[in-house]
């Protein structure tokens, strides 16, 4: 739904332009009818025109496509966050006291501040250089990957119900129905055989977070219910509902604690480690990764998936066309909550099997959106994001113990990144980049005019 | 869900538009209510009589503490309220609507029967005034929130974002509020962080035309971010400069402040509660009864028509968003300059999500949105009050209970509710 209505705004129908055109060479004024004639046919011609500098029109194709809208995003909310660090760092405050007698302290103050910060971030999310031996410093890279798992697919549970117009900010809600059944097989089924019980606990942890999305598909279809208002609920009710279960002994609490925590999943029905002992990289990545495969397969060569992204682009069209929207809207809720599900299920039999509290969702479902977005909700970019904010949330931890900056400022950085993606004209003004299909020139022609006609 | 489903026979979605639409919505959510009522007191019957207190020493008179037997009273209540069930039945059953009241009186009784049922047997006063209070003062940025979202929504941007008003509008008057030690410039500091908030909102989905809903969302982490950013960094070294603010104090009005009930409940508040009342009867008025507000629904209803008759359909979608970010900013000032004195990591705690719930509740009228916000506040209040004279139910599910009054809502009470047509559409004028 972003995509129809964020990324090419600069694209029009022909008919305006050419009746503007007709209207212009009727009213004899030859420089506007040339220029919307130039216009016109840079419309109908290929975005870049061929030149014989075959580097310049890569580099060209490059910056008008959406990878540069990308990186100038992801630039400039680097260096918001950049700002935010020299603001509240102390040594640059002093330095800034007496700026006008030695300005060059402050400035080596700030890319003091910002340069331990980003280090600190990398050495946080990838590689530990202070590390001794190799298998040490790529542990960070591992821990990256563990955050991404559920980041991954829970932004692929948002990711398919966006391609069906639908807002699935329900991850929350879902992650805690399905980390509570999943873990509540763990270990509330005893005696199953050591596979066995770890399909059925994900079985019944992908099943609950379906069930629950689910509601709000059957809502929508039924009565029509804003899927947005009907998710931020369940969220709610979910919260309370598993907050009771482990509030109470007998149901989730652990035996013999007063704490709203259930005791810890048992050996049976954990997510085995994927790269050994040493590291807390488990299955479940590859279980996401697996997602990611069944997400693209089913968005782009199935009916299935056909049916979700017509009744997205266009539900009236889709339902002309033969397609049972209230039933496509059901499925593809049923379908995102089984990924949001997944989410839960790494969360609670490979990451944290210690035993868990109601905050076992760690904001992932509201992330989720965010991923999603930056993904543009197609599962490869799913991967990508998903992999980018893991690692953010690896460093941003690192930079907190290292430097002490608050890790929220990841929050912030992630945040401006989806803002920006989502409005590319403003990042390409920002960056002078060309726009898709045009010259610098028709940018100018077109702000011109939007101010004549506002 | 019951009542979703078997409405969904009644009512396809695409059916042929019909003049008076009739439909067994209301009665069956009214009769699933009053089933899960009557279940409750069947299996978790409670013995005893229940206390309720009406009256405060400070009243012109004095209204002895009411003994009623707790298990009789609840079920005479359930019988009142299968009484409303059956008027609505019989109200479709001749094809006509049910009215207002009959869902207004079953709530109401409903409400006291379960009252009686959860005190009977506890040895404290239920304090009447303390829960109407409570309430009122709880409700207080959730109907600010609400307005806000309506003034938004009612021009044609959703309002997701409200949350993150709230948020930067508690923020921003902790700092101005404890800088000059007056709640007024906190207040008016409140106001301009939303507004600016809101303007972000309306560059982006307004010039830039990106999907609202994305900008909203994406809005709330953000001031979630910054806010805790700047909180842990900023405030919390300097909390005596920063983060202590002076509280708007109480205003008791003369004279009214001591009618049994009504007068500690309404008229011994503060300036923002007031103000509450005064912003609800004036946005009603602004939208329904001004040029102004015609202009703006006309905007948010059909932005095409509105541009032919000269409307400049952009400004006036500008200026409702600063407007709805002023209001809830409002509301963002209640919890750093009347509910507490400083400001703490996610105050808002969701409130922001709660009012847009209110304003979808209040079927974007303003009056309705706040009714719906007081409701919530209620609910909320009611849990904090029973937990005090010790209830049986566990208080996980008394939090829940808004949540749920509003997926019943939605899906089958507010029926009719429809949205201003224009929304999250963005306007090109081409």
């Amino acid at each position: 739904m972003s995509d129809a209505s964020g990324r090419h705004p600069a694209e029009e129908p022909e008919n305006p332009l050419d009746e503007a055109a007709q209207r212009a060479a009727a009213e004899h004024e030859p420089g506007l009818a040339e220029e919307l004639e130039q216009e016109r046919a840079r419309e109908a011609a290929p975005a870049i025109e061929e030149t014989d500098d075959r580097w310049r029109d890569a580099f060209r194709r490059v910056a008008a496509g959406g990878w540069a809208v990308s990186l100038g995003a992801i630039l400039l909310a680097v260096i918001a966050g950049s700002l935010m660090i020299i603001v509240t760092d102390e040594a640059v405050q002093a330095a800034a006291g007496y700026f006008f007698a030695r300005p060059g302290d402050m400035l080596t103050a700030a890319a003091e501040a910002v340069g331990g910060a980003y280090s600190a971030l990398f050495q946080g999310a990838v590689y530990n250089f202070g590390a001794d031996t190799f298998a040490a410093g790529i542990r960070p890279l591992t821990q990256t990957l563990t955050n991404a798992t559920p980041l991954i697919a829970a932004g692929l549970g948002v990711a398919i119900a966006f391609r069906a117009g639908l807002l699935n900010i329900g991850g929350q809600g879902q992650m805690l129905v399905s980390a509570a059944a999943a873990g509540w097989v763990g270990f509330g089924l005893t005696g199953l055989p050591v596979v066995v019980h770890l399909i059925v606990a994900m079985v019944a942890g992908i099943l609950a977070g379906a069930l629950w999305a689910g509601i709000a598909g059957l809502l929508k279809a039924r009565t029509g219910a804003h899927e947005v208002i009907v998710t931020i609920m369940l969220n709610y009710v979910a919260y309370y509902l598993v907050s009771y279960f482990l509030a109470t002994p007998g149901l989730m609490q652990a035996p013999g604690s007063a704490n709203p925590k259930t005791p810890p999943t048992p050996e049976s029905a954990t997510l085995p480690p994927l790269l050994g002992e040493r590291y807390n990289l488990h299955w479940g990545f590859v279980l996401s990764l697996l997602a990611v495969v069944v997400v693209w397969w089913l968005l782009n060569r199935s009916a299935v998936g056909f049916s979700y992204r017509a009744v997205g682009e266009n539900p009236r069209a889709a339902r002309v066309a033969g397609i049972d929207v209230p039933r496509a809207t059901v499925s593809v809720m049923l379908v995102a909550g089984a990924l949001v599900g997944l989410a839960g299920i790494t969360q609670v039999l490979g990451t944290v099997t210690t035993g868990f509290g109601a905050d076992i969702d760690a904001g992932i479902g509201f992330d989720a959106i965010t991923v999603a977005l930056l993904g543009n909700s197609n599962p490869v970019g799913v991967l990508g994001a998903g992999i980018l904010f893991g690692g953010f949330k690896a460093g941003g931890s690192a930079m907190q113990a290292a430097e002490g900056i608050p890790i929220e400022i990841v929050l912030v950085v992630q945040s401006l990144i989806v803002l920006f993606i989502a409005a590319p004209p403003l990042v390409r003004a920002i960056f002078r980049l060309p726009q898709p299909g045009s010259t610098p020139k028709k940018k100018r022609s077109q702000t011109a005019r939007k101010e004549v006609s506002a | 869900m019951s009542a979703a489903t078997v409405d969904g026979t009644t009512a396809a979605p695409d059916a042929p538009r019909t003049l008076s639409t009739v439909t067994w919505k209301t009665s069956i959510s009214l009769g699933v209510v009053l089933a899960l009522y009557a279940l409750l007191l069947v299996l978790a019957p409670h013995e005893g009589s229940a206390r309720f207190a009406l009256s405060t020493p400070t009243d012109f008179f004095q209204i002895p503490v009411y003994v009623v037997p707790g298990m009789a009273t609840a079920w005479i209540c359930g019988a009142l309220a299968a009484v409303m069930v059956a008027l609505s039945v019989a109200a479709t059953r001749r094809a006509r609507r049910t009215s207002v009241w009959v869902p207004s009186v079953f709530a109401a009784v409903l409400l006291v029967g379960f009252l009686a049922w959860a005190a009977a047997g506890s040895p404290r006063d239920l304090s009447v005034v303390g829960l109407l209070g409570g309430a009122l003062v709880l409700s207080v940025p959730l109907v600010y929130g609400a307005l806000s979202g309506v003034i938004g929504e009612r021009s044609g941007t959703i309002n997701i974002a409200i949350e993150s008003q709230l948020l930067a509008g508690a923020f921003t008057a902790a700092i101005a509020g404890s800088l000059t030690k007056s709640p007024w410039v906190g207040l008016l500091a409140a106001m301009a962080a939303a507004a600016l908030v809101a303007l972000v909102l309306a560059v982006f989905t307004i010039t830039y035309r990106v999907n609202q809903i994305i900008v909203g969302v994406v809005l709330n982490v953000l001031v979630i971010g910054l806010t805790s950013f700047f909180y842990s960094l900023v405030l919390v070294p300097n909390t005596a400069t920063l983060n202590t603010t002076v509280r708007f104090e109480r205003i008791p009005i003369p004279l009214l402040d001591r009618i049994p009930v009504i007068g500690p409940v309404l008229f011994d508040q503060t300036i923002i509660v007031y103000l509450m009342f005064v912003i609800v009867a004036v946005v009603w008025y602004a939208l329904f009864r001004t040029r102004w507000g015609l202009r703006l629904r006309a905007v948010g209803e059909h932005p095409r028509a509105a541009d032919t008759v000269g409307v400049d359909v952009l400004r006036t979608r500008y200026r409702a968003l600063l407007v709805a970010g002023a209001v809830g900013g409002m509301g963002g000032a209640f919890y750093t300059v009347v509910s507490i004195n400083q400001f703490n990591r996610e105050m808002t705690a969701g409130a922001g999500f709660i009012a847009l719930a209110a304003m979808i509740f209040g079927k974007w009228d303003p009056v309705r949105a706040a009714l719906a916000g007081l409701l919530f506040g209620f609910a909320t209040n009611l849990q904090n009050v029973l937990s005090v004279v010790g209830s049986p139910v566990p208080s996980q599910f008394m939090l829940m209970l808004p949540y749920i009054v509003t997926l019943f809502a939605v899906a089958g009470l507010v029926g009719r509710s429809r949205p201003p047509a224009a929304l999250a559409t963005p306007y090109t004028t081409e």
